[in-house]
């Protein structure tokens, strides 16, 4: 099955395509396009930004392949990046990454068996601060508590169709107030 | 969380707080692109370097080079463009500043960027952002399209006839890409695998032409260095040569971790118990500080500053704690660690040194690039090493295995990453070496072992 872009995905191509000298600077942000459309980096996919930019699949297959937001297989609709470095390690991020295990019956790597989420572990997102914390999607929650991951995942479980098309760019969007998940809890390392 | 004026009146973050502070609307009532109108097409482009000189500001992304040398090495020949690439992949294990300007004043950074790039004399800049940042990114990209309406960016920026276009480009995932030339590679479509140097981005960066790549925090700075004049920003620090105010992280086990702005050369102890309200749990007590992310070789609260002679650049703190020194890029050096991005990670005697290594070289396994042999082969066999070691597996001879593995890193590869995966971990090794060998068969060790203590030394 071949791949093409919407045509709105097309015209946002083709002004991002305006802004570099050479056009295999726009190469990543194509992907990125194409995962948003697809939900992943898929053969076909590779073979259509090879044609679209002028280069050779092992070109853009060894791109696609160096980056990790850049995913190599089908992913659920909700894509869920539990941080694991230190400042969250400091936080309890184990803990909550534990629990995640638990509310979504799948180990780290995984989809859960009704296919609403993708759970995997993230290198440092830059939310230190913030400690511990998730993102799915595109979307950041921080400061988080057993308590309010568990809120947070029902209410993304229930806004989720069985059988939703994966997309990054956060196809679901939840009512969780970040207030909710203000409150913290302390783990040692 | 953002905290300000702790230590004086906020100048960098004035504008974080109030609501809507990422409109164009509500900045310009504070000040945005004032210095803008009253620079671009009225005051000559070398007299902006000279003034960016005079702050002493440097580089806010981990380095600290002079931002104004770094601009006077760009020489173009005739037929070459200049480029502005900015970099905003925070992604330093412990650093989360620049995604709050981006957040809370996106105009700031819009203005810098133009101030920079009409001193450069640049037609084109990008700012290099990790995608995962989806607010930050939202906010910056509306702002860039509200100055292009405002007529701050485009053919005739702020009514006069020079030219300057400016884009984000996002990132994909992948730490090694804040390696300024990386960076570069990412944003011409290759892997991010960073290139030889020499040449430097000054002489063949961004499509083979001269680009200055600075971090984002720098480029906020610029508006006020211009405001208030060099000379006058620069001594606004407690430190000579470090000029300015800047913003500080904590993070780890503190009560009020976050962002704060406070002028260069707070001490370590002000930005515990200070800015991040002291610990988290009272009944601990401070075991380490990583001063300034993840790379940067951790600080006991118990070692004492040895520096007798007048001349040595710690002489000032002589007889004090290590964390009572301001921290400054040199000062940072002078104690053998470096001010990094100056977000601190703040350890108490719950944790065992061997866990903080074994999660921070699994970080650098993970974001290696494996071009280099040394740095590839290298972060996976720290990990194997150190798990074997959490474990209970291990024996002490493995301890000294760590150290010949981070020695064979360091210098050996072609950009740093290596360099700032093994320094720490000497650091913590050396720092902390109970640790280590209390985890090799649970037996306590008091001595430093002599092939590691070489290793260090050199």
């Amino acid at each position: 099955m071949s791949f093409e872009l919407d045509p709105s995905r097309e015209a946002r191509f083709q002004t991002i395509l305006t802004r570099y000298a050479k056009s295999r600077a726009a190469c990543i942000p194509l992907l990125a396009l194409c995962q948003e459309q697809a939900g992943w980096i898929s053969p076909e996919v590779v073979d259509y930004a090879a044609r679209k930019l002028n280069l050779t699949t092992a070109e853009v297959k060894g791109v696609a392949t160096f980056y990790t937001s850049l995913h190599q297989r089908p992913m659920a609709p909700n894509v869920v990046w539990v941080c694991r470095t230190l400042s969250c390690e400091l936080r309890g991020a184990g803990l909550i990454q534990e629990c995640l295990e638990e509310l979504l019956g799948c180990k780290t790597g995984e989809t859960s068996a009704n296919g609403k989420f993708t759970l995997l572990k993230a290198e440092c997102l830059a939310a230190c601060g913030e400690a511990p914390m998730i993102q799915v999607n595109d979307q950041y929650y921080e400061r988080l508590t057993p308590e309010a991951l568990a809120k947070l995942i029902d209410e993304l479980d229930r806004k989720t169709a069985p059988g939703q098309v994966a997309a990054i760019g956060g196809a679901v969007a939840p009512d969780v107030a970040l207030s909710d998940v203000r409150l913290r809890k302390a783990g040692g390392i | 969380m953002v905290f300000t004026g702790a230590f004086g009146e906020p100048i960098l973050t004035k504008r974080y707080g109030v609501p809507d502070s990422h409109t164009l609307a509500v900045a310009s009532e504070y000040g945005a692109y004032d210095v803008l109108r009253q620079v671009v097409g009225k005051r000559e482009p070398k007299s902006i370097i000279d003034e960016v000189k005079a702050s002493n500001l440097r580089g806010r992304g981990g380095a600290g080079f002079p931002m104004g040398m770094k601009w006077g090495f760009v020489n173009p020949q005739p037929g070459q463009e200049v480029y502005l690439v900015v970099n905003a992949d925070e992604g330093e294990p412990g650093t989360f500043k620049d995604r709050t300007l981006m957040e809370n004043d996106p105009h700031r950074i819009v203005e810098g960027c133009i101030l920079a790039a009409y001193a450069l004399g640049a037609k084109r800049g990008y700012i290099y952002v990790r995608c995962e940042l989806a607010l930050a990114i939202e906010r910056l990209e509306h702002a860039i399209a509200e100055a292009y309406q405002a007529g701050y960016l485009g053919r005739n920026v702020a009514g006069t006839d020079y030219a300057f276009d400016l884009h984000v480009h996002l990132g994909a995932g992948a730490y090694i890409c804040g390696e300024e030339t990386a960076l570069l590679n990412s944003l011409e479509g290759f892997r991010g695998e960073p290139r030889l140097k020499p040449p430097f981005p000054a002489v063949a960066g961004l499509f083979g032409m001269p680009t200055v790549v600075n971090n984002l925090e720098s480029m906020a700075h610029i508006p006020d260095i211009l405001e208030r004049g060099g000379a006058a920003w620069s001594a606004l620090s407690r430190l000579e040569q470090d000029g300015g105010v800047r913003l500080y992280g904590v993070s780890g086990h503190v009560r009020r971790p976050g962002i704060y702005e406070g002028p260069v050369g707070l001490t370590l102890n002000e930005v515990i118990y200070e800015l991040g309200g002291g610990l988290l749990h009272p009944d601990r007590e401070l075991k380490a500080v990583i001063p300034g992310g993840s790379s940067t070789p951790v600080l006991r609260p118990g070692d004492i500053v040895d520096a007798p002679d007048e001349k040595h650049p710690l002489h000032r703190w002589h007889g004090k704690s290590h964390l009572d020194v301001c921290m400054g890029v040199d000062t940072a050096k002078a104690l053998g660690t470096m001010l990094g991005t100056c977000c601190a990670i703040v350890m108490d005697s719950s944790v065992s040194m061997v866990d903080a290594a074994r999660n921070l070289m699994r970080f650098y396994k993970h974001e290696s690039c494996g071009q280099c042999t040394p740095c590839r082969e290298g972060t996976g066999w720290l990990v194997d090493v150190l798990d074997r070691l959490c474990d209970g597996e291990a024996s002490e001879k493995e301890v000294d295995l760590l150290v010949e593995i981070a020695g064979n890193m360091m210098g050996n590869t072609i950009c740093a990453l290596a360099d700032g995966t093994a320094m720490p971990l000497l650091g913590m090794i050396q720092k902390f070496s109970e640790d280590f060998y209390a985890a090799a068969h649970k037996r306590p060790r008091t001595q430093l072992h002599d092939s590691w203590a070489q290793t260090l030394a050199s």
